[in-house]
Order: C-alpha cells, then structure tokens, then sequence
C-alpha cells in the first residue's frame, strides 16, 4: 500500500516536471557554453551577460548554463535536455551550435531560441552577433603604429567568416599607418586550448612578431607575450586587465549584458519576436578597453578618434577602394561593404599571404 | 613558403618543452599499466596538479615547492581511484573517468581565486660553458629543470623496471597476478604504490603546463593534454624510451605545424594535426599483427580486477 502511494506521488512529481512551464512563474532563462566561465574571455563575458540578467530581474527569473559544451552533435543533447527542463529562453553563444540549435528549436516551438554569431533562423530562432571587426580597425591602427619589427603575428581560431573579416578589419587600419607592416598568421583549430594558444603566440613570437593579436578565448597569448617580453597584446571578447601592467596595451570587449536583458524582457512581456541583431560599437555591444600609456599620446588619439567615428557611423571600417587578395576589385573608391558580404567573407583583402583553410 | 624564417633550433628546443607535460604524464601512466592497473583518470591528475601546483608556486614564491604540491596532489587524487579499484573492486575504466570528471571539477573549483595570477617564474638552468656551445647549447642545455628531470626519470623508469628486483615483481604483478600473488607479493600494496607514482607524475605534467608552458591557470587548461598521454603508452608498446620519443614526436608536430603555418606552407595542417593519432594507429596495426599477441607487449593482467582469495 505504502509503497503504492510513494509510486503515485512519483508520477505526480514526474508530471510536474514534465510540464514545469505551467508549474512555474519564474521565466527559466538557459545559457549554452563553448568554455568554462573561467576562461577569462569569450565564455566568461557571456555569463558576465547571464548575471547580469539575474541582477536586473532578480526573483522573476531563473537562469542555468551548461559550460564547456563541444560544438556538434552532444551540443544538440545539452540543448534538448535545457528545452526540457523547462527553459523559456535559451542562449546558444558558439558558431558551432547553429545546426544543433535550429534542430532542437523545430521540437520545441513553445521555447525561445537566440543563437550568437550564427546566420540561420526560425519563428523561435533569432541571431545576435557584434561587430567585432570594428574593434579589430581600432586594434589594427595601435597594432600598425606599436610594432618595430613590422611583422604582426595573428592566432586564428576556427577559419569562418567571422575571424576572417577580424584578420582583414585589423590588417587593413594597421597598412594604413605602417604600409611595410606584415601579418603571419596562425590556425589553431579551437576556439579555447590554453596551452595550444602558448604555443601559436611563442611560435609568431619566434618568427619575429613583435605584436600579437589573438582571435582565441583565453588568455595564455598574453601569458606568452608577458614571458617573451617586448611583445604586445590585446585583450580579446573580454577586457584581460590583469595584463595591463604587462603585455596588454587595450582589448575588445564583448558586452552583451544589455542584449540579454533586453532579450529575456521579451520573452517575459510576451513581445519576443525572431530577430536578427549585429550590434558594433555605437550601439555599445562591442567596448574597447583603456588604453594602456605603453601606447604613444598621439596614437592613442588616433585610435579614440578612428573608434568615435566608427561609434558615430562616420566611418567605415571596410571603405573602398579595397581590392581582393588576388588583385580583383572588392570595394571602389568611397564604397562601403554591405552586411551580406561581410557575414560570408571568405577572402583576404589585398596584400594578406596564404590561403583562408577551407 | 619560406622555411628560413623558421629557426630550426629554436624550434627543437620548443619541441623539448611542449612534450615535456604529456612526457611526464606518459612515463608514470606507463608504469601503472606495468602493474596492470589501467588508470584512464590522467586528465584529472593533470589539471589537479595543474592548479595545485600553480596555488602553491603562487602562495609560497617557489615553483620548485609549487612542482612537489603538485605531485602530492596528483598522488592524493589517484588513492582515491586506488581505493575504488584495489579495495572496493570497482571497475577500472569506468573509476578513470570518474576521476577525469572529478578532477576537472576539483580543480576549477580550486582556481576560482587563481584565475588571471602569474607564477613566479621558473628558472632556467644555464650552464656557463654548456649553454654558449652554438647549436647545441640553445637546444639541449639552456631549459628549466623539469625537462632534464623528465628525461630522467624515463631513465630512471627504464633501469628501474629492467635491472631490479622490485622492477622484476612490479612487472610480474602486471603480467599474471595470480602467480605474483601465489608467491607472496602484495599484490594490491604494489599496485597502489604504482597508482601513487602515476598520480605524482601526472600531476607534475599539469603543473608543468601552469607553470612554464603557458604559465598561467585557466579552467581546462589540459584541454585533452592526458588523453593523449595514454595514446602515447600505447604508442611506446609499454617501453619507457619509446615513450620519450613518442612524446618528442607529438610534441614536435605541434610546434612544426604551428611553424609551418607561420611561415606559410600550403599543405593543409589539418593533416599534421593529425599525424600522429595517424602513426598511433599504424603502430598498432603493425605491432599486433605480428606473429604472437605478445609482440604488442601489453601486460597481460592490464585493467583486470585482482581478488585474493585463499
């Protein structure tokens, strides 16, 4: 008898579970990481973002995540397990969760989907990015004018769109004040493996770069930079100003904290639509970081003055005449790029060496 | 592509220091699977000591002190996979993977406050008339200590199992423990004590990570580092000089792939990336399709529960 009832109230408390988004007015918010939130860039910016929409919203709502997730197929499995755990809204924030995200959406039509940098969506799939390649001129003009050796070293990630348009946003500005600068890029394949980013930065640093800039999660490029000494960095997604009295000279920071609150605002509003977001930093999605006094007054000037016009709408970064790596022409004289193109660049501008991995 | 920007020798002493983690962490794998114990838990050992070693260097100022905490916290850990295994009989790969999960928690919990500190650096050995030898002065003798050290304790490893009795009886352990155990050795207290030696080495392999290569502590700073120290007993057919070559080599294609790239080679690196998992394999293929079982070398009580009776 006893253990018939115990049964019952199992059922009973497997029901609820099952159907949490009645059982609950909380609205459940979920976060899907591709690193740990320790990582001190990328992953720890996002869940700067997750706090703070705790902090604004306090008891109305409750946020999980799940950190480092590997992009792919067990990507889809975490996902499905948030979206049935009664989540409303879910934050999907690596390129690689694209697919897994808009398979696990066409399941669960009731949840909210926003997928980062990404490009496809659905009714209950919206994308976000920021335009990092706006910090990128603003990096490239420091990057340009800081080096002495004129080889500026790049730690690619993943070869997409993304951070190609990155490599070609910095080289651009860095040509523009210093036209014998040079980019040796490296591929690491992996947006966070502390110890494989040690080695790219060591390596660059080998091959006689003097300034590195990074397109990877963590901070073990700085870490490199501090023990080569005489090397430069720049913090990257996050500010990385535990390196200020070292290597680091000013940063891209990712900050999408307004984003998130706005987001998750209109979910509880009942306003939430399938939007496509792709903020710079006007807008104030993408920040840069102080500028350290490693930095000469009048080219810190100049890079305050590139970034107010960037803010403004002034300006630019991919203004023509830009030609292509192989010659051909890109952008004529005044032209700028539009936001199709530059979603999927897979090309170097002119005067970049070697080949974009395919 | 232009190869004379790469420095050649720089290039082999980087080698010597990015297979020093995985090195480390091999040649103490290598002799717990010679007492028959597969421990799959290296991951874990490596970043407890990875983060153990980081907040002892940091607190106490010494990276020497910073490499024994280390390798007592990556003992400490591997008791626990000693008492599951050899005590409570549990199964031994599915206790190695609970103790790469357990490890990788303990240890960004450990972190926390350790996130964006430097250690104090680790100095390196520069002997006066040694290091200014051109060529090989750059390569072979101007590294911190730990990469001599691990050259050494492959040594020590090779002599060890080889040349003495103690060495003799670990390897009888892991070849038949039932014949070990008929003739009275203890056979669970030797397999602890190669458990222990596992988790020191492994914990120094992680603290070497922290302290040197990168240095610097980041939540899953191993990324995959231990997984690739077990690939590598298997590559080494359980022989310790093997496994410094083989240390050597995958070490060696990191660097030259990344090298490559920088330089501007147009052969996709994808496929350096993953040549020596491609070799790994060959190895294997060749090794066990010699003419006995045996030619593969692999202890023959490998990953078997051990239980005394009468």
């Amino acid at each position: 008898m006893k253990k018939r009832t115990l049964l019952k109230g199992a059922v009973a408390a497997l029901a609820l579970a099952a159907a949490p988004a009645l059982a609950q007015d909380k609205t459940k918010v979920g976060f899907v990481y591709v690193g740990p939130v320790g990582d001190g860039g990328w992953t720890y910016e996002h869940d700067q973002g997750r706090k703070a929409v705790e902090a604004e919203f306090g008891d109305a709502v409750e946020t999980v995540y799940v950190e480092n997730v590997p992009e792919g197929p067990d990507a889809e499995r975490v996902i499905t397990q948030m979206a049935l755990d009664g989540a409303d809204l879910i934050f999907t924030t690596s390129f690689g969760y694209m697919d897994p995200t808009i398979n696990v959406a066409a399941k669960f039509p009731d949840v909210k989907f926003e997928h980062a940098t990404g490009y496809k969506t659905a009714p209950n799939v919206s994308v976000y990015s920021a335009r990092f390649y706006e910090g990128r001129a603003v990096q490239g003009t420091i990057a340009g004018h800081m080096t002495e050796s004129n080889v500026i070293g790049y730690i690619g990630s993943v070869p997409i769109p993304e951070v190609v348009r990155g490599i070609n946003s910095a080289y651009i500005h860095a040509k523009k004040v210093n036209p014998d600068v040079q980019f040796k890029i490296v591929w690491v394949y992996e947006w966070f493996n502390p110890a494989k980013e040690a080695d790219a930065a060591k390596v660059l640093i080998e091959q006689g770069a003097d300034v590195i800039l990074q397109h990877t999660d963590s901070t073990a490029p700085l870490a490199a930079a501090a023990e080569a000494g005489n090397v430069i960095g720049f913090g990257q997604a996050s500010d990385m100003a535990e390196y200020k009295d070292g290597p680091r000279v000013s940063s891209i920071i990712d900050n999408w904290a307004p984003y998130y609150i706005a987001r998750t605002k209109a979910v509880m509003d009942g306003t939430w639509e399938s939007t496509n977001t792709w903020d710079g930093i006007g807008p104030g999605m993408v920040g840069i970081g102080e500028i350290t006094d490693k930095v000469p007054a009048e080219v810190k000037a100049e890079a305050e003055a590139l970034q107010a016009s960037i803010a403004s709408g002034e300006y630019h970064p991919f203004t023509g005449p830009i030609k292509k790596q192989d010659g051909s022409d890109w952008l004529a004289e005044g032209e700028t790029a539009d936001d199709g193109t530059l979603a999927g660049m897979n090309f170097y501008v002119e005067g970049l060496e070697g080949e974009i991995p395919q | 592509m232009d190869l004379s920007s790469i420095n050649w020798l720089l290039l082999l002493a980087s080698l010597m220091v990015a297979a020093t983690p995985i090195l480390l962490a091999g040649i103490g794998e290598l002799v717990v699977e010679k007492a028959g114990v597969l421990n799959l838990g290296v991951e874990g050992m490596m970043i407890t000591g990875a983060i153990a070693g980081f907040a002892t260097a940091v607190e106490s100022g010494s990276p020497t002190l910073g490499f024994l905490g280390a390798a007592v916290a990556g003992a400490l850990l591997s008791m626990l996979f000693a008492v599951l295994t050899q005590f409570a009989l549990a199964n031994q790969v599915a206790s190695g993977l609970a103790l790469t999960l357990f490890g990788l928690g303990l240890s960004s919990l450990m972190g926390q406050s350790y996130v964006g500190l430097k250690p104090p650096s680790t100095p390196k050995l520069d002997i006066p008339l040694l290091s200014d030898i051109p060529v090989l002065g750059p390569v072979l003798f101007s590294h911190d200590l730990m990469v001599y050290f691990s050259i050494a304790l492959v040594a020590a490893t090779w002599a060890f199992l080889k040349y003495t009795r103690a060495g003799l009886t670990l390897r009888a352990v892991g070849e038949n423990h039932e014949a070990a155990h008929a003739l009275g050795y203890k056979v669970v207290a030797i397999r602890c004590a190669a458990i222990a030696f596992g988790g020191a080495c492994a914990g120094l392999g992680g603290a070497y990570l922290s302290l040197v290569r990168v240095p610097q502590w980041t939540e899953g700073m191993t990324s995959g580092a231990g997984w690739i120290a077990l690939a590598l007993v298997v590559f080494a057919s359980w022989k310790p000089w093997r496994v410094l070559i083989g240390a050597y080599l995958f070490g060696g294609i990191t660097v030259l792939q990344l090298n490559l790239q920088a330089a501007g080679l147009k052969v996709p690196v994808e496929y350096l990336s993953m040549s020596p998992y491609i070799i790994t394999i060959i190895v294997l293929v060749i090794m066990s399709s010699g003419r006995s079982r045996g030619a593969l070398g692999a202890p023959a009580s490998l990953g078997r529960t051990f239980h005394a009776t009468g």
